[in-house]
């Protein structure tokens, strides 16, 4: 079953295309990457699963509802983390929590108070002395200290140290494991990589790629450095095999993971020395589909990320 | 610096300027420039267009010199009169000049004031607040720049506005508002731009936020019209402590006294001085008062909707009602002086042409009138407060929560729609106490405070139209003050001008009965209740149906 399932998703502000035939889907149970760099529509998608804009075409569910019109009632079923949190200036950030908790339909007390400590916030200033990261810190404990079924996070951990990630994924996994489901929007890849057991691609409104992490990697390449006793002569004349450097006995390409096989076993009749295999990275995920983006630097203005 | 002289010093290079405290300043006033190239022009050509058109239209009023002593006599017999315009220059020998500075000049300058308080806010104290003053004072600018290249665009703007009324009035030709007269008219609209500007660049260090500053800059505008009335009315010389007195001291036209535009002029300048040296006394970003602590649990009326609401408003609420029961308890505290006009002749016409109501009745009325369009100023600002939550992005993570929109904007509507009630009830309270402590209005408390509420279906009715604005022309929720001008446009000049009567009835207040110069009518009230509730559900309506947006 699918906590969320958008299928042909159109929007547009004026002359701009943000969502341009989006479809995604959160199976119930997973935490869901949804990666993209800034401007590829990944906040606008999270914005009208809220309901708080409406798709000009396609269907959006959310929870066996429609975010347009059963907002109230799905609001509390989920939890929300804007990437940019803003809070009103004269109220603290426990003040802020409890506003937000309350206006959902209550929040747990003792986890409140125990996010508040894992999370490290003094939550007797007021919000318009918090820096970025303490705002965040406001938004996330009001966020996870609901006991909601799917939490939609926006960027949530940008401005948040490095100690404070570890504790964030630690939550997330807590959350997974309480079997709630989660869609974190990201361009942290090692955050995505850690968490999500699927991640959606969205580059120019679409989602361009969706399928688990495994399953990205073989669609592509796996970097191999080898050193061998003979001169590593002949691996470009093999299939698959891209990018060959030599230098002496030493030898560095990349191989189409379905060719692997055969390149490896090449190599083999060398005699091998050494060998080291590096799986794709996330990175190198994100740049088959964005490379041509850096390649031109830059591209028409298409999609709205804030 | 007191380094020792062991250590080599580097060389020094001849190229780099040393940095004052006014570096960037030329930089930044250019900012300025582009930023206001479309605002500023507006604001100009639209009072000097206003002034020339309003002077324009008395020689058709008063054709002949009669016709002209006549209003002087109106004028100079009539307290509430004389509140409402100035001290009465010239009323001897009562020529188009000497109307222009007693029934304009005290109105028109509030608009160059509250032009100046917003231009010199927005680049000073809203830049902190946003954070751009931040990366403008990391760059190569010196600490002073902001706030010099502030005022000097404030005095730019003023001069041009001075220029462009003194060219728009004597370009008119009308006999008596002449060049040297209308060159000082001209200088008082700077003069009164000047020393506001300088007032909101003090109240931009007082406070944190851009809205507090131009609200206290704001609330000076209205002390400073208020004292000159009293002033004037009372004749006790407490117009003096009025940049706005002083503008009408100057009585263009008739005496043509250029002297109190130096005092503005020196008042502005120590104004200035003050905001420089309070500049300096305090951090970027910060205002005078330290921060202080809060609760770390919200309480259980905040985790409501309207908790909330009134959460935000609260403080907006208080300071309005606060300020308005001293403006209300101010003119209610002149009331003595009212009847002392009554000896004389033509104000038992004027009685007669008021339809029978004492003296004091119509001077209530019209204080009423005015203080009533007043309190629309704080229904508009709290009208758009929703929207404010929207642009800033915090209606987004309440609206994520289990809270409809109609909720949430119920809950705002609800503190736009009894605060302005509440405000309207201080206002009353104020005048009719104040009133009730003299020895000529011993009954007044009972008839100025239905009076005052009987003002809110109008009140309701500018909530109204903001709101139909906030649900289908977001971008355009400034367009809601055109209301509250208008209405204070029709309500000043409607009666100093023959205004074809469909102009002044477009002003929801213009329906109301003027209690308690006339009698309480009401069919009005009734269907200016109906009206301001058609508007609020049909904007609720469109904010129900479009995106929520964060810009």
């Amino acid at each position: 079953m699918a906590s969320i399932l958008v299928s042909g998703v159109h929007k547009s502000f004026g002359s701009t295309i943000a969502l341009d035939g989006l479809d995604l889907e959160v199976a119930t149970g997973e935490v869901h990457g949804y990666l993209g760099p800034n401007g590829a529509g990944k906040t606008t998608t999270i914005r009208t699963l809220l309901g708080l804009l409406r798709a000009d075409r396609g269907t959006v569910r959310l929870l066996d509802g429609d975010p347009w019109r059963d907002a109230v009632a799905l609001h509390r079923r989920l939890a929300y983390v804007p990437g940019d949190v803003n809070l009103w200036p004269n109220l603290t950030g426990g003040e802020a929590i409890d506003v937000f908790g309350s206006l959902r339909g209550g929040l747990d007390r003792t986890r409140r108070d125990e996010l508040i400590e894992r999370f490290d916030l003094d939550p007797t200033k007021k919000g318009r002395t918090y820096s970025k990261g303490n705002r965040q810190k406001v938004a996330l404990i009001a966020a996870l200290a609901s006991d909601v079924e799917l939490y939609l996070l926006d960027e949530p951990t940008a401005g948040l140290d490095p100690l404070m990630e570890v504790v964030f994924q630690d939550v997330i996994r807590q959350l997974r494991d309480d079997g709630k489901t989660v869609l974190l929007s990201s361009h942290i890849l090692s955050q995505v990589e850690k968490l999500c057991d699927r991640v959606s691609i969205i580059r120019l409104g679409k989602v361009v790629e969706t399928a688990t992490l495994l399953d990205l990697r073989h669609l592509t390449r796996t970097t191999i450095e080898a050193d061998t006793r003979e001169v590593p002569l002949g691996l470009d004349r093999l299939t698959g095999v891209h990018d060959v450097t030599i230098s002496g006995h030493r030898v560095r390409f990349s191989v189409d993971s379905d060719h692997l096989d055969e390149a490896v076993r090449h190599l083999s009749t060398l005699g091998l020395g050494s060998l080291v295999s590096q799986p794709p990275t996330l990175e190198e995920l994100m740049l088959r589909h964005y490379g041509d983006e850096l390649a031109g630097n830059g591209r028409e203005k298409v999609g709205q990320d804030r | 610096m007191t380094t020792t002289t062991t250590r080599p010093t580097p060389p020094v290079r001849p190229a780099q300027r040393a940095g004052g405290p006014l570096t960037g300043f030329g930089a930044l006033l250019r900012l300025i420039a582009r930023r206001e190239r479309i605002r500023v022009p507006v604001w100009i050509l639209a009072i000097a267009g206003l002034q020339s058109a309003g002077a324009a239209a008395y020689p058709g009023l008063y054709p002949d010199e009669a016709d002209r002593q006549a209003q002087a006599l109106i004028i100079g017999s009539n307290p509430a009169m004389k509140a409402m315009t100035g001290p009465g220059h010239g009323l001897d020998d009562y020529t188009f000049g000497a109307m222009m500075t007693n029934e304009y000049l005290g109105i028109a300058v509030i608009f160059a004031a509250l032009m100046s308080v917003f231009l010199v806010v927005r680049h000073t104290r809203a830049e902190e607040e946003e954070g751009r003053a931040e990366l403008v004072r990391a760059n190569v600018t010196g600490s002073e720049a902001a706030l010099s290249a502030a005022l000097v665009a404030a005095v730019i703007a003023n001069v041009a506005l001075g220029a462009a009324v003194a060219i728009g009035m004597a370009a008119l030709g009308i006999e008596t508002i002449d060049w040297p007269g209308s060159i000082l008219f001209g200088a008082a609209f700077s003069a009164v731009g000047i020393v506001f500007a300088a007032i909101a660049a003090v109240t931009s260090q007082v406070t944190q936020f851009s809205r507090a500053a131009s609200g206290m800059a704001g609330a000076l505008i209205g002390v400073a019209y208020l004292l000159r009335a009293i002033g004037d009315v009372m004749e006790n010389g407490l117009s003096w402590l009025s940049p706005i007195g002083w503008a009408q001291a100057t009585a263009a036209y008739v005496d043509n006294n250029w002297w109190p535009i130096l005092l503005s002029l020196v008042v502005a300048a120590a104004l200035a001085a003050l905001a420089f040296r309070l500049a300096a006394r305090r951090d970027v970003g910060a205002g005078l008062r330290a921060e202080r602590r809060g609760v770390a649990e919200g309480s259980a009326l905040l985790g409501t909707p309207v908790g909330l609401a009134w959460r935000l408003q609260r403080a907006t609420v208080m300071w309005w009602a606060i300020g308005m029961f001293v403006f209300g308890a101010s003119y209610g505290s002149a009331i003595d002086v009212i009847e002392d006009y009554a000896g004389n002749e033509v104000v038992a016409d004027l009685i007669e042409n008021l339809g029978g109501a004492t003296l004091t009745e119509s001077y209530l009325a019209m204080i009423m009138g005015i203080l009533a369009i007043a309190v629309s100023i704080f229904a508009v600002t709290s009208a758009l407060r929703p929207r404010r939550e929207e642009t800033s992005g915090r209606a987004e993570a309440v609206l994520a929560t289990g809270i409809s929109r109609t909720e949430w904007y119920a809950s705002h509507l609800v503190i736009s729609i009894v605060g302005s009630a509440a405000i309207l009830l201080a206002t009353g309270l104020g005048l009719g106490l104040a009133a009730t402590g003299t020895s000529a209005g011993s009954s007044i408390l009972g008839q100025v405070i239905p009076a005052m509420l009987s003002y809110a279906p109008a009140v309701w009715v500018v909530v109204g139209v903001a709101l139909v604005l906030v649900g289908w022309a977001p971008r355009a929720t400034l367009v809601a003050w055109i209301v509250v001008v208008h209405a204070f446009l029709m309500r000043y000049l409607g009666a100093l001008l023959d205004l074809p009567e469909w102009m002044m009835s477009l002003s929801p207040f213009r329906h109301i009965a003027s209690l308690p110069a006339e009698d309480f009518r009401a069919l009005p009230v009734l269907l200016l209740t109906v009206l301001a509730v058609a508007l609020i559900a049909i904007g609720l309506a469109g904010f129900n149906r479009r995106d929520v947006e964060a810009t």
